[in-house]
C-alpha cells in the first residue's frame, strides 16, 4: 500500500464520477458522519444525503452525495452512488425551492404524508446548499 | 416469361424498399453508437455493483436473510427486455424463445414484467400472464423508473406472490453478435471461491438491515444495466438485419435488371424478325 493514501472510486449508473488517490474521505451515513483513513477495517455503510469530502494530497474536493452505499476495505473505497454532484452541477435555485417545499410539507403534516420521503428530500436539498456554501 | 412492364415495375418497387432499408441501416448505426457509449459508461456501475455485492455476500458468510433464500411461492417473475419496434432480425424472438423454450420456467407459474411492445405481443400470443407492460422505459431509460419497478417486484416478493425473480435481456457482445441471457435476480446467489481476502465484512447498520438496503439497489442496477445493453443490442441487430436486407435487395435488382435487358433484347429481335418477314412477304 502506498504510504498513506488509498484508492477511491465513486461510480454512478451513468458514469465514473471520481477515481483517484486520497488521504482521507468524509461522508454522511445512516449511522452518522464518518471520516475514513487508509487501513480501515472492512466495512459496508449505507450513504445518507450529505457532503462528501475527498482529502487529496493537493487539497480538498467536495461534492453532494445523496444515496447509495460504500464498501470500505483497508486499501480502497468503492462508493456506488445513485446520485452525486460536483458543486458546479448543482442548480442553487432549484435546491432552495426544494428545501422550502420539503420544510412546508413537514410543517403541515397533512394526511398521507410520506414523512420519510419528505425528510430525505429535505436532507438532499440541505446537502446541495451546504456544498455550495 | 414476365412482360417487360412487369419486370420494370417489380424492379422499381424493390429499389424503393432498398432505399428504406438503407436509410434504416444508417439510422440504426448512429443510434447504435450512442447506445453503445451509454452502455459502456453504465457498465462500470453494473460490474462494480455485481462484484461488490458478491464480495460482500461472500464475506458475511452464511446468514439467513429473506433475499438470499427463495420464497415459498412457486410463481416466478421474469423481467423481459424487448424492443418497441420490429425489423431487427431475430432480436425479439430470441429473447422470447429463451423463456418459452426453457423447461424450468413453466407457463402457468410465470408473471411476465414486459418491457417493450414486441415482447408483449409475443407473450400474449403464447398465452403467458403479463403482470406489467412497460413499453415506455426502453425509449429513454431513467434510473428512477427502474427503481420503481424494483420496488414493485420486491413488494410482491415480500407478499409471497412470487418466489424468484429473473431478468431476460440481450447481452451486447459486439456490433455483430448479441447474446440473449437469462439471469436470476432473486434470491441472490453469491458466486463461490472468488474472494481473495478472508477478512470478515462489518456492517453499519446491522448486516440484515444493510442487506435490506443494498439488495434493492443491486437489482435496480442489474435491470438498468440490462436495459442499456439491450438497447445497444437492439440497434446492433437492426443494423445487421437492414444491412442484409439492403444487400438482398441489391441482388434481386441485379437479377431483375438482367431479366429486363434480356426481355428487351428479345422483343427487339422479335420485332426485327417480324418486319423482315413482313417485307419479304410484300416483295
Amino acid at each position: 500500500m502506498a504510504d498513506n493514501t488509498f484508492a477511491i472510486r465513486i461510480i454512478t449508473p451513468e458514469r465514473v464520477f471520481y477515481e483517484g488517490e486520497a488521504e482521507m474521505v468524509e461522508f454522511n451515513t445512516t449511522e452518522g458522519e464518518i471520516g475514513i483513513y487508509p487501513g480501515h477495517i472492512p466495512l459496508t455503510v449505507i450513504v445518507k444525503p450529505g457532503i462528501l469530502r475527498i482529502h487529496e494530497k493537493e487539497g480538498e474536493r467536495i461534492a453532494a452525495l445523496h444515496s447509495g452505499f460504500a464498501e470500505i476495505l483497508p486499501d480502497k473505497i468503492s462508493i456506488l452512488a445513485e446520485i452525486v454532484e460536483w458543486p458546479d452541477e448543482i442548480d442553487e435555485k432549484r435546491a432552495l425551492d426544494a428545501l422550502q417545499r420539503a420544510k412546508d410539507r413537514l410543517k403541515d403534516r397533512y394526511e398521507n404524508l410520506d414523512v420519510a420521503r419528505a425528510e430525505t428530500a429535505l436532507q438532499r436539498a440541505m446537502a446541495r446548499i451546504n456544498v455550495l456554501k | 416469361m414476365a412482360s417487360m412492364r412487369d419486370i420494370k415495375r417489380r424492379r422499381s418497387s424493390i429499389q424503393g424498399t432498398q432505399q428504406i432499408t438503407k436509410a434504416m441501416k444508417l439510422v440504426s448505426t448512429v443510434k447504435l453508437q450512442r447506445a453503445r457509449s451509454a452502455a459502456e459508461k453504465s457498465k462500470y456501475y453494473f460490474d462494480s455493483m455485481f462484484r461488490t455485492v458478491n464480495s460482500i455476500l461472500s464475506r458475511v458468510g452464511h446468514i439467513e436473510h429473506r433475499y438470499l433464500i427463495p420464497g415459498e411461492s412457486p410463481r416466478k417473475a421474469v423481467v423481459v427486455i424487448t424492443s418497441n419496434r420490429g425489423l431487427a432480425g431475430g432480436y425479439n424472438s430470441n429473447v422470447v424463445k429463451l423463456i418459452t423454450r426453457n423447461d424450468e420456467l413453466k407457463k402457468e407459474d410465470l408473471d411476465i414484467y414486459c418491457i417493450g411492445n414486441k415482447g408483449r405481443e409475443a407473450f400474449s400470443r403464447h398465452g403467458y400472464t403479463i403482470r406489467e407492460d412497460l413499453p415506455d422505459i426502453i425509449e429513454d431509460p431513467l434510473y428512477s423508473e427502474v427503481n420503481d419497478l424494483t420496488n414493485r417486484l420486491l413488494a410482491s416478493f415480500e407478499k409471497g406472490e412470487i418466489g424468484e425473480i429473473y431478468l431476460a435481456y440481450t447481452f451486447f457482445k459486439n456490433t455483430v453478435s448479441q447474446e440473449p441471457r437469462l439471469i436470476k435476480l432473486l434470491p441472490v446467489e453469491p458466486e463461490d471461491g472468488e474472494d481473495e481476502s478472508n477478512a470478515v465484512m462489518n456492517f453499519e447498520p446491522e448486516d440484515v438491515e444493510a442487506i435490506d438496503m443494498i439488495i434493492p439497489k443491486y437489482i435496480s442496477s442489474l435491470i438498468y444495466g440490462g436495459l442499456k445493453e439491450a438497447i445497444a443490442s437492439e440497434n446492433g441487430a437492426r443494423m445487421q438485419a437492414m444491412d442484409n436486407a439492403t444487400s438482398n435487395a441489391e441482388e434481386m435488382i441485379d437479377k431483375l435488371s438482367l431479366q429486363y435487358n434480356r426481355a428487351r433484347q428479345g422483343s427487339i429481335t422479335q420485332e426485327l424478325t417480324e418486319i423482315i418477314a413482313g417485307s419479304e412477304a410484300i416483295s
